[in-house]
């Protein structure tokens, strides 16, 4: 598994950042010093904060926060919304603030050599002060604006992080980077840091913020490579999605379990696995919805506790839609057996979502979850953040030995494949689509349960109708080709006579 | 002619803290006869002043009286410079 495992590794300090200890294989390298670097904006102080608070809160461990930019007050009070409440931990004497940010109007004039000693002895006395393991230093590059010669700065904060070192605590600094893709850090402070580097980008693509954790190099020791995404939440701080980091091994169970059709679950053998993934795709109109509401109806039949996420119909309208198809949303939900959350894609960033709908699914503890659709929340994300997310959706559901549903429209009425399908179709276990299929002038549904992983299944593309009791699969279109390419032809009974008995001799 | 209160931060006995104070003494001697009244403080020693009075850089002289209150850094080499900056020379 670890290929690492086998000989000494450096010592790691948990830092309880969610996500960020899976990614660094287990922390920050301990008793050493780890540059954290960013361009504004990317949540540099956010991540040295959360460091000393996960300390506090998870290890009871000390922690020193020296501040060369905004003052210890301003800090006190933005870190608040993430629910890190410093003062009383400094009342507590679990947090102590070196402040050498800028006094105002108090302009120093320097005549002469000096150095940064004054500091050096400020920290020490702090780190002694709360027994201190984890020391943040929030940003290097204010420090270097305060005193002109950054020649002798850069030499301080090198005895300086040499000193950290010889007192064993584990040091974050951040530094400030003008560039998503370039040097790592201004002033060259990687220079004198340069065992660790932790790079936090906030990259504008397609119009649309996407925060991702870099790991570039831990000296001595191993990590995970490649950029992780995360998000800040209020109350929480930043969380990690480690999607790389997933591993394949999610339990499989042969246990069945309604589709909430019995007819589909004719078809597909008897009924779904009861932790896996399906992926219904169709056009508009094709009855995603509605398979979606029976699967729900289905499990709540069981009493199946049934989670539905749906990011394109109200509440009102999905009990409309349920009502007029036998099925009571209203009674499923006082009796606890539903839960319906109804959100508008942009109301969040793909990475929000996914947060909130693994608090949902952690919270509600379903065994049953439907999201209408998947690809709504296409809209809000690139490409890359779509994968992703989806990627860690259904890994997350996996875990939880759960089954999911998941709708996907697709773009053309007839035929077709969605970015959805391409992304998630080999995630997937089970893949059903709805098509339209033009007869005689007439619209009609075809179903066909195109993939049933570990199962047999029923190959045939059926014609069904849904009325007020849901929908009904009939017979097989056998007198139709082309249903699935979007391009329906009509064969006469002699010619599937003719096709049916073409390959008879074999 | 007003009393002056001087405060010098020094990190240790190093030969730049030796520089800074003989500098210091220099111009009090030379300027202020005994009207002033000076202070120094080692960091080391003392590292909780240095974290009340927000000092970074060491050596750093402070003239605390009389107002306004002035803030210079490093070892004072250039004695003319020390004089505007005290603002004992316009």
């Amino acid at each position: 598994m670890n290929l690492e495992s086998k000989y000494p590794q450096l010592e790691k300090l948990e830092t309880g950042i969610t996500g960020f200890d899976l990614v660094s294989n287990g922390g920050l390298p301990k008793g050493r010093t780890t540059l954290v670097a960013g361009t504004a904006g990317s949540a540099k102080t956010v991540f040295a904060a959360q460091f000393l608070a996960e300390g506090i809160i998870k290890a009871n461990e000390g922690g020193v926060f020296i501040t060369f930019e905004e003052s210890a007050n301003d800090i006190r009070n933005n870190v608040l919304s993430m629910g890190w409440d410093i003062t009383s931990w400094e009342a507590q004497g679990k947090w102590i603030f070196v402040d050498a940010s800028p006094v105002p109007g108090e302009e120093a004039v320097v005549i002469g050599s000096y150095d940064l000693g004054a500091l050096l002895a400020r920290i020490e006395r702090a780190i002694q002060k709360v027994n201190a393991t984890r020391v943040s230093m929030d940003s290097l590059g204010a420090i270097f604006t305060q005193f002109a010669d950054s020649a002798t700065v850069r030499s301080e904060l090198f005895r300086i992080a040499s000193a950290l070192k010889k007192m064993g605590v584990t040091a974050v600094m951040t530094a400030e980077r003008t560039q998503e893709y370039g040097d790592i850090a201004r002033y060259g402070v990687e220079e004198f840091v340069a065992d660790n580097v932790v790079i936090l980008r906030n990259v504008l693509e397609e119009e649309k913020r996407r925060r991702t954790l870099e790991i570039l190099k831990f000296r001595g020791t191993s990590h995970k490579k490649g950029e992780f995404p995360f998000t800040i939440i209020p109350g929480e701080g930043i969380i990690i999605i480690p999607l790389s980091a997933i591993e394949l091994k999610q339990k499989s169970s042969d246990i069945r379990i309604t589709s909430g059709s019995p007819e589909l679950d004719r078809m597909c053998g008897g009924g779904f696995f009861r932790d896996s993934i399906i992926l219904v795709s169709g056009a508009t109109g094709t009855g995603k919805t509605l398979m979606s509401t029976e699967f729900i109806a289905g499990g709540a039949n069981n009493n199946e506790r049934c989670l539905l996420f749906a990011f394109e119909e109200s509440r009102e309208q999905l009990f409309r839609n349920a009502i007029g198809w036998g099925i009571d949303f209203d009674r499923m939900e006082k009796e606890e057996k539903l839960k319906l959350v109804c959100e508008y894609p942009e109301t969040a960033s793909l990475e929000d979502h996914l947060i909130h709908m693994k608090m949902y699914i952690d919270e509600f503890k379903p065994n049953r979850v439907s999201v209408d659709s998947l690809s709504a929340l296409e809209r809000v994300s690139s490409f890359k953040g779509f994968r992703e997310f989806v990627i860690g959706l259904t890994s997350f559901i996996k875990h939880k030995e759960v089954v999911g549903l998941f709708t996907s429209t697709t773009p053309t009425l007839l035929g077709g494949s969605s970015v959805t399908e391409a992304h998630i179709s080999t995630i997937t276990d089970s893949i059903i689509l709805l098509r339209y299929v033009e007869m005689y002038g007439e619209m009609r549904r075809g179903l066909t349960v195109l993939k049933m992983r570990g199962s047999m299944h029923d190959k045939d593309i059926r014609e069904f109708a849904i009325d007020g009791t849901g929908m009904h699969l009939g017979k097989p279109l056998r007198n139709v080709t082309g249903i699935l390419s979007g391009n329906p032809q009509h064969i006469t009974t002699g010619e599937i006579d003719r096709l049916n008995n073409l390959f008879k001799g074999e | 002619m007003n009393k002056y209160l001087l405060k010098l931060y020094i990190a240790g006995r190093s030969p730049r803290s030796e520089r800074a104070i003989a500098n210091l003494q220099r111009i009090c001697d030379e300027q202020l006869g005994d009207q002033y009244e000076m202070m120094i403080i080692d960091v080391l020693e003392r590292p909780e002043l240095a974290e009340n009075e927000k000092i970074l850089a060491t050596p750093t002289l402070i003239k605390q009286l009389p107002p306004p209150l002035r803030r210079i850094i490093g070892d004072l080499s250039d004695i003319e410079k020390v004089l505007i900056g005290l603002d004992l020379l316009p």
